[in-house]
């Protein structure tokens, strides 16, 4: 059940028939085994199930990291499933945001360096990159550590960084992996506002893969995988529960 | 994005100093290797050149015996008759390419004043050794004809001699032993330092040639004579005039060789260049080979650097990163380490250099081309030996590199 009715404008993604093979002859592994799912701009999509049922894969997929198998991939209505390497590498630093549960953050180097990254392959001039990194910075509630290094910073900091990195260039998606998977439940919780508020704000779509239920919930929709299929596909009943 | 691949790069390089600097040193010894050998075999060549001009460039050695015999070999000249002052005269008075010709006798022996005793050369000769050696009397004066002529135990002394016999005191006047011979110092040498055979030349005491052959060899022989050639007629054409007349004055007919010598400064000059440049040569090369087993390091420490730092990629990747952008960043990365290897070997090699040119007594002679040569290999090392590591990072599959470890 797609809360995007079929007919009107083309979903930021959909994904049809997308398949994953690993391996040939007897050691294939089949990742994904055709999977459809449109994804609306501006939606908070939270990705679950069991270890091995392909949500990682999916996850990779979506952020261009990965190709498929077969099957179809449009972003913003272009196929983009038959594209080179270059070509995907310029998909993801224009429209996508990465957070990975291991934050992922260039040791030795400062919050500001590290989230300036991206802007550095598209090729920006120093100054307005110095202006949008900090700025990104003070977003996520950082301002004032724009020297400290990683480790330097707690965990939940860093993942902030992470996050700053992810929106600094403005991105469509932002596709978190496990994102609170190293953190407390607090620091947990305020990850989960801070990419809630991105996506209520600015209206960034954000894809989360988790295992955990609370996090979850933050979501407005469930996509559950099992076995390289997806099982259900619901919107989240925290809507309603907030609604009243 | 070059400026930014440079500027990523130091900061790669500067984050693992330490690591950097030992990565470089192969390099960094390599071309201060090259440099240094360079430098002081050009400073050597020059040095030659210049202790011949101070010889004289066209000043001619005649010494009895066979061609093949060397101008610094045996005095007597073996079989072969010696030279006499009458072949003196001849040369300069019925050659004119001649200007003077002066007698040199030679033996080593020890002249001692007071306490003090030192070897030294005693050379016998007479006034126009001077003139041929272009050598001044700073203190005192030359010999007198009178005592040229009776064979007067009269002496001229190096400025090496003076100091060893006399130190700091005026030793004109005073009298010196030479063996038995006591003889009176006249006259003092003007400082002329060491030879391109790396003789002291200030190491030699004068005495009229008769009264050498009298009281110390003891016969009429002449062991070596200089002749120097007019200024504007080349040295070639006084050699050959000066074999053509000792081959008749030695009656030696046309199809017999030569027993005798003439050596030309030119060709003493190009024959210790000539060994001096093939040593270069040959300790460049290998220090050129060590050069090669720095960029063999380099590339041995950017593959483990593209390992380390496989996350780093996989993150950069995703990002964005282009494969270009990656290999650029690695490339620029290896080119830049051994650039910096590059001039630290430069200066390095420029100041062994120095400090060898001024341990052996030559002057500094930099050669800005191999300068250029060096910085321009090491940049080519850094392509060579970057350019594999650079690729195998740029081609990583982005999950495998963030999925690591």
């Amino acid at each position: 059940m797609s809360p995007v009715p079929a007919d009107a404008v083309p979903p930021l993604i959909r994904l049809q028939g997308i398949t994953k093979i690993y391996g040939t002859g007897d050691a294939e592994v089949r990742a994904l085994r055709g999977i459809d799912l449109d994804i609306a701009g501006g939606e908070f999509v939270a990705i679950m199930g069991p270890s091995g049922s392909g949500k990682s894969t999916a996850m990779n997929i979506l952020g261009f990291l990965d190709k498929p198998s077969g099957g179809h991939y449009f972003f913003g209505g272009a196929a983009v499933d038959h594209l080179s390497r270059d070509q995907l590498a310029l998909l993801r630093r224009n429209f996508l945001g990465f957070v990975f549960q291991g934050y992922n953050l260039l040791a030795r180097t400062s919050a500001l360096d590290n989230v300036e990254l991206p802007l550095i392959y598209q090729g920006m001039a120093i100054s307005q990159r110095r202006q949008l990194a900090r700025e990104a910075l003070a977003k996520v509630g950082l301002n004032g550590r724009e020297d400290h290094h990683p480790s330097q910073l707690s965990g939940g900091q860093q993942q902030r960084v992470a996050i700053a990195r992810a929106i600094v260039t403005n991105p469509d998606v932002i596709l978190a992996d496990e994102p609170t998977g190293n953190l407390d439940t607090s620091r947990s919780q305020e990850i989960m506002e801070l990419l809630s508020d991105l996506n209520r704000t600015d209206g960034i779509t954000v894809l989360m893969v988790t295992h955990e239920p609370d996090m979850a919930a933050y979501a407005d929709r469930l996509v559950h995988f099992v076995d390289g299929c997806i099982q259900s596909d619901t919107l989240n009943g925290k809507v309603a529960a907030d609604a009243v | 994005m070059l400026y930014e691949a440079v500027r990523l790069a130091l900061q790669a390089i500067l984050r693992n100093a330490f690591r950097s600097f030992l990565t470089v040193l192969g390099i960094v010894i390599g071309v201060a290797a090259v440099i240094a050998m360079v430098t002081v075999g050009q400073g050597s060549t020059d040095q030659v050149e210049a202790d011949v001009s101070t010889l004289g460039t066209n000043l001619l050695m005649i010494r009895p015996g066979q061609p093949s015999q060397g101008p610094g070999s045996g005095g007597g000249g073996g079989t072969a008759a010696s030279l006499t002052l009458k072949d003196v005269d001849a040369i300069e008075q019925q050659i004119s390419s001649v200007a003077v010709a002066t007698p040199s006798n030679s033996r080593g022996m020890t002249a001692i004043y007071g306490n003090a005793n030192y070897s030294t050369t005693v050379t016998g000769t007479d006034n126009r050794f001077l003139t041929a050696r272009s050598w001044a009397i700073v203190s005192g004066r030359a010999f007198y004809e009178s005592e040229l002529r009776t064979g007067t135990a009269a002496c001229v002394l190096g400025e090496t001699v003076r100091q060893k016999l006399f130190g700091n005191g005026d030793p004109i006047g005073a009298s010196i032993r030479l063996k038995q011979i006591s003889c009176r110092v006249i006259g003092i040498l003007e400082v002329k330092g060491a030879s391109s055979f790396g003789t002291d030349q200030d190491d030699i005491v004068l005495i009229p040639i008769r009264t050498f052959q009298r009281r110390i060899s003891g016969n009429q022989d002449v062991s070596m004579i200089y002749a120097s050639i007019r200024d504007g007629i080349s040295t070639e054409k006084g050699k050959a005039n000066i074999e053509s007349l000792m081959r008749e004055r030695r009656r030696i007919g046309p199809f017999e060789e030569d027993d005798f010598n003439v050596f030309d400064m030119k060709q003493i000059t190009s024959m210790l260049t000539g060994i001096t440049s093939v040593l270069t040569g040959l300790l460049s090369a290998v220090a050129a080979v060590s050069l090669l087993v720095g960029g063999i390091g380099i590339m041995n420490i950017m593959l483990v650097s593209v390992t380390e730092r496989t996350r780093e990629i996989g993150i950069r990747l995703a990002v964005g990163a282009t494969e270009r952008q990656v290999l650029l960043q690695f490339l620029v990365e290896a080119i830049v380490l051994s650039l910096i290897g590059g001039l630290i070997g430069i200066m390095l090699g420029l100041a062994l250099g120095l400090l060898g040119a001024r341990l052996l007594a030559i002057p500094f002679s930099p050669n800005p081309s191999i300068v250029l040569a060096a910085f321009l290999f090491s940049a080519v090392v850094g392509i060579v030996f970057g350019y594999f590591p650079a690729r195998r990072a740029a081609r990583m599959d982005p999950i495998e590199a963030l999925r690591h470890q």
